[in-house]
């Protein structure tokens, strides 16, 4: 990793964008059809690692230091303030049912739960969904579009931005909330306790990953579609990957392919990746 | 030579040895089924949560505790070849044996260990099995489970098995909608790329070594 000075000291939100080719960018950066920004998205990576280890990931820390009861009691709290949007994004996605349930769940939690501070609704067999309008707009057929590194907020997809930034803050309880300093503290302490989640995810990647940058983008990327499959995506299969016939030996090298070409990102970004996956209605669910 | 007949017999006969064992055992040695992929994900899983449970070691960290309970119960039903094979790709295909072999056992070093520092973290959480659905003959499955914590939602965990001689073995892991192999293709990729598959093997040895020394990458 390359020391990043610029982007690594304080706010350097500014420098970001005058900074180039500061992270430490692989021959083939961009040629990834998924990821044709790479070389900005590595930059952006960079800047929020920096920014994480300065100020997010310490007071995540700080925060899992609360007494549990606490911490769960927000969490459930905040999940609260995502339920409209859960609900209607179900509805969207022709899951009425689901729908239903949630707007259930919102009104036994909001109530009983004591604005969502006790998740009294899962007690009462009303399962939690958490979908968001990134999933929706791939249920109806979208794709991911371009993957997308966002300053602070991290690892996105254009879909996925569109709807982080132009549908939910809507439907977000949290932006309704009338008093500035409330809002924005409710809003602060979402993002340390949606950090604070990762951190045990945080310490297993830097471990096990080669490369991070593209270790999480393909982790995002596959998450996302599980997720606009509700977890059950249809299977890609890499051609590569047919029969064991690579197994026994490799007597037979592949027919106009150059092996030692420029790395094609593995499977999802050949042409098994389609752009658009439209969700058979037919899946069961 | 007629697979199915020596299946069957072996099926037949572990019937009968299976109790036999167990009961020679003790309750300490559970037995984990390997007539169906299903069953065998289940039992496999039950032990290694419930051993964890149980063994205040391993709740402290204490990870060589840990990778003992990976390399005895976990491993020989993992065909790492397999999940090496199919990560590397292409590459594969111009590698000799040795470096074969040297990829397959770097990797599973790297994944044993990332791994079983994972399963340090898990307390009481109990598996669910998901509806399981597979044509009789078929030789790739998936299974599907939910691993439950006490508190909070369960975590998505899937299993890709292939049917080999020795029985089912897992080749590909899917946790929260990510698949591993799927997750290390590009990386691979690209290390090959840049230095050829002995570039991917060093790169992957001298990760092993910075985590086996305590260093963090």
């Amino acid at each position: 990793m390359t020391w990043c000075p610029t982007l690594r000291s304080s706010a350097a939100l500014a420098a970001l964008l005058l900074v180039n080719g500061c992270a430490t960018l692989p021959p083939n950066a961009g040629q990834d059809p998924r990821d044709p920004w790479e070389k900005y998205n590595r930059n952006v990576f960079e800047f929020n690692d920096g920014f994480d280890a300065a100020v997010t990931k310490p007071l995540a820390e700080l925060y899992v230091k609360l007494p549990e009861p606490i911490r769960n009691c927000l969490s459930n709290a905040f999940s609260n303030l995502r339920g409209p949007s859960t609900a209607i994004n179900n509805f969207f996605q022709s899951k009425p049912i689901e729908a239903l349930s949630d707007v259930g769940r919102f009104a036994v939690n909001t109530t009983v739960g004591v604005v969502g501070c006790f998740d009294v609704a899962t007690r009462w067999g009303l399962e939690a969904h958490r979908e968001d309008f990134g999933q929706t707009f791939g249920v109806w057929g979208f794709g991911p579009g371009p993957y997308l590194v966002m300053p602070i907020f991290g690892p996105s997809s254009v879909r996925d931005a569109i709807g982080i930034f132009g549908v939910e803050p809507f439907l977000d309880l949290n932006f309704y909330i009338d008093y500035p300093g409330i809002e924005y503290t409710v809003f602060g302490l979402r993002v340390v306790n949606e950090r604070a989640e990762l951190l045990p995810a945080d310490r297993l990647i830097r471990e096990a990953a080669l490369d991070r940058y593209s270790f999480i983008r393909d982790g995002y990327l596959q998450r996302r579609r599980s997720l606009v499959y509700d977890g059950n995506p249809p299977r890609e299969r890499d051609p590569e990957d047919e029969g064991d016939a690579a197994d026994t030996d490799a007597a037979t090298p592949p027919s106009g392919r150059d092996a030692t070409a420029k790395p094609q990102s593995g499977a999802g970004a050949g042409p098994t990746a389609p752009a658009i996956e439209p969700r058979p209605e037919s899946a069961g669910k | 030579m007629n697979a199915d007949t020596m299946q069957n017999l072996m099926k037949n006969l572990r019937l009968v040895v299976a109790p036999l064992v167990v009961m020679l055992a003790g309750p300490t040695l559970a037995q984990v089924s390997t007539s169906t992929p299903d069953a065998l994900v289940r039992d496999l899983t039950t032990e290694v949560l419930d051993t964890i449970r149980s063994d205040k070691a391993i709740a402290g960290g204490d990870t060589s505790r840990v990778q003992k309970l990976v390399d005895e119960k976990i491993l020989p039903y993992v065909d790492f070849q397999k999940m090496t094979r199919l990560a590397v790709g292409r590459g594969w295909r111009g590698a000799t044996p040795e470096q074969r072999a040297a990829l397959t056992r770097e990797f599973r070093t790297l994944l044993v260990r990332t791994y079983s520092g994972a399963l340090t973290q898990v307390k009481d959480h109990q598996v669910q099995m998901r509806p399981f659905r597979a044509q009789p003959g078929e030789t790739d499955v998936l299974v599907r489970t939910n691993v439950v914590p006490s508190r909070g939602e369960p975590i998505q965990l899937d299993y890709r098995l292939e049917k080999e001689d020795a029985g089912w073995k897992i080749y590909d892991v899917n946790v929260l909608g990510v698949w591993l192999v799927e997750n290390y293709k590009t990386q691979f990729a690209s290390e090959i790329s840049a230095g050829g598959v002995d570039g991917l093997i060093k790169s992957l040895s001298e990760r092993n070594r910075q985590l086996a020394e305590g260093k963090k990458a």
